[in-house]
């Protein structure tokens, strides 16, 4: 029997070049695994997402991926500021981004939409001024 | 044909088994052993990086030699867009054309022509195929096999039309056929080429059966022949170009996608800037493009390692060629058949090359053992191991393609261990401790096995030296 593979990603805030990274790091793994090209995509996509959001709004944190033969479990942990309202969070075009990042271009109002359409699973663990963390699960056939 | 047929091979007498291009290469593909490079056939793209950067010239490209035009009894030649862009002061591809005629070709026919009706075709499949865009350019064929062995999300996203030279190879070999009357074997299609990748999709073409480009040129070989020639052609060069602005600039980097008068493109170019736009597209970072231009040389084809002239300058001399040209001089309803010629016969196969295993389980037990491996290497990617970084060793010992002992920090920590753990016995020994002859028969194990691993760094020593 396999161990599941443990990544651990820590993720800095502020920093839009390096965000991506562990996305990206994740992706290629997936792919020497000969996981579906769909749940790579999904993988790839929602967990982009979340490390641009970790950017964005929180004091950085810590990304932890756990793949197993059955799933992928995304963990993404932050130190910030919690979300005050998740079912509006949830709402497709609403955003708390300040103006700064939108000139980015980031700041869409879609991050936690699409992390949701994205994976199977996604659950929302998050407290006001302590912080969120997300895990969020892609089923492999 | 083979399908991980190639066109960038290595001249072994003049490899020294140096790490420049195993550094360089973007799909990670060589490794050197025995001191020699070799090129992993599943993983190359024939982009030709390797040619570039390798100070001994020990890569090197196949394509035909000038004499091929003799084995037919009648020739066509193809010059690629970017031939124009290799000389100084023309304003008139005429000449070139001409000159072409003097060299011995029978005919020619402009790549840059069949590029216009490419263009054409694609500005029509834009429109009708909404569900599929962003569309991405098929015109590169390094671009097409990178994303056939690493991006699979993204295979769907191909443009399924013909390179522009393709398109032409087929209508030249009809249009000669027609005007001689000889059968196809007798006519021998040639097309001049910027770059080793067109030999590999001649020979192994992907979204076509077979391809009619019967032999490749290089630019660099035509060059120095058409320049006396083009002295001779004169002022009065017939007029034998079928094409214009849109044709021409197909040469370089951002010119296909301008011929499809939409200002949601992205052009990229060299092959590390391609895999970002395409790592980027697979996650859908971009939005409302419609096309995505890729070249994998700098600069596009005028950057192909066949070409003489800097990229940068040829595409001056590309500008300036184009200036008083017409928009396109060549159109689809103007070329019979050329309806047929264009759109592509077959498809294009995900092949899953880099998977660490036959199957999930085994990669699954493998990238876990990867990960345990990058953890005891000292992470420096130096190369003495012949792979490019430790985390290629890594993949390289799971594959069991290679040993930890590769490593010389492994091996060097190794020898450390042992001989401490020897002196430590050896003051055992001296203190006059318990079990003598056991201790003694441990020690002599111990130095047999450091005198074994010493041999083994000797023998990388002598590797580097030989090469060296």
């Amino acid at each position: 029997m396999n161990d599941a593979i443990v990544l651990k990603y820590p993720i800095s805030p502020d920093d839009f070049t390096r965000a991506g990274e562990a996305s990206s790091d994740v992706k290629g793994k997936l792919k020497q695994l000969g996981v579906s090209p769909e749940a790579v995509r999904k993988v790839a996509i929602a967990m982009y997402e979340g490390e641009i959001n970790m950017v964005i709004h929180a004091k950085g944190g810590e990304i932890t991926v756990e793949i197993t033969p059955e799933r992928i479990l995304m963990i993404l942990a932050d130190v910030g500021p919690g979300i005050p309202d998740v079912e509006k969070a949830m709402q497709a075009g609403y955003s708390t981004a300040p103006d700064e990042v939108r000139s980015l271009g980031f700041g869409a109002g879609m991050g936690l939409p699409n992390m949701k359409k994205y994976t199977d699973d996604m659950r929302i663990e998050t407290e006001l001024g302590v912080g969120t963390t997300i895990t969020m699960e892609v089923r492999l056939g | 044909m083979d399908k991980f047929y190639h066109s960038v091979r290595l001249d072994e007498e003049l490899c020294k088994g140096c790490i420049n291009c195993i550094k360089r290469c973007p799909t990670q593909a060589i490794r050197v052993r025995g001191g020699k490079a070799q090129i992993n056939s599943k993983f190359c793209i024939d982009c030709g990086e390797c040619i570039r950067v390798c100070s001994h010239h020990a890569k090197k490209a196949t394509y035909d030699r000038l004499d091929v035009m003799k084995q037919h009894r009648y020739t066509v030649a193809l010059p690629a867009p970017a031939l124009y862009s290799q000389f100084n002061n023309l304003d008139d591809v005429n000449i070139v054309l001409n000159a072409l005629l003097l060299m011995g070709f029978d005919d020619v026919f402009e790549v840059s022509a069949a590029a216009e009706l490419v263009s054409e075709a694609t500005r029509e499949y834009l429109t009708s195929h909404e569900e599929q865009l962003p569309l991405i350019s098929t015109a590169c064929p390094s671009v097409v096999r990178l994303i056939r062995v690493r991006f699979p999300n993204l295979i769907s996203h191909l443009l399924p039309l013909n390179p522009p030279v393709e398109v032409a190879a087929a209508m030249a070999a009809e249009r000669a056929m027609k005007q001689t009357g000889l059968p196809r074997e007798d006519i021998g299609i040639c097309f001049i080429s910027p770059c080793p990748s067109k030999v590999t999709y001649a020979k192994a073409p992907l979204g076509t059966e077979k391809s009619q480009i019967d032999h490749v040129l290089a630019i660099k070989d035509v060059y120095p022949q058409l320049l006396s020639h083009m002295k001779a052609v004169g002022e009065d060069a017939l007029e034998l170009s079928t094409s214009g602005k849109i044709g021409i600039s197909w040469g370089r980097s951002g010119g296909e996608a301008g011929g499809l008068f939409t200002e949601s493109y992205l052009a990229a170019d060299g092959i590390e800037n391609v895999i970002r736009v395409l790592e980027d597209l697979e996650d859908q970072k971009f939005t409302n493009l419609r096309f995505v231009e890729l070249n994998a040389c700098n600069g596009g084809c005028v950057g192909g390692v066949l070409t003489v002239e800097n990229p940068y300058v040829a595409e001056v001399k590309l500008k300036r060629l184009r200036k008083y040209m017409p928009v396109a001089r060549s159109h689809m309803d103007e070329e019979e058949n050329a309806e047929s010629f264009v759109p592509w016969t077959t498809g294009v196969q995900y092949e899953p090359v880099f998977s660490l295993g036959e199957n999930m389980m085994e990669s699954f037990a493998r990238l876990n053992q990867v990960e345990r491996l990058c953890r005891k290497f000292p992470g420096l990617d130096c190369g003495s191991c012949g792979a490019p970084t430790c985390k290629t060793l890594a993949e390289d010992i799971v594959r069991g393609q290679a040993s930890e002992n590769d490593c010389v920090y492994y091996l060097r920590e190794n020898l450390h261990r042992l001989s401490e753990e020897v002196a430590v016995l050896a003051d055992d020994l001296h203190a006059g401790g318990s079990g003598g002859q056991d201790t003694l028969r441990i020690l002599k194990e111990y130095i047999q096995r450091i005198s074994s691993e010493m041999s083994l760094l000797d023998n990388k020593d002598e590797e580097s030296e030989e090469n060296g």
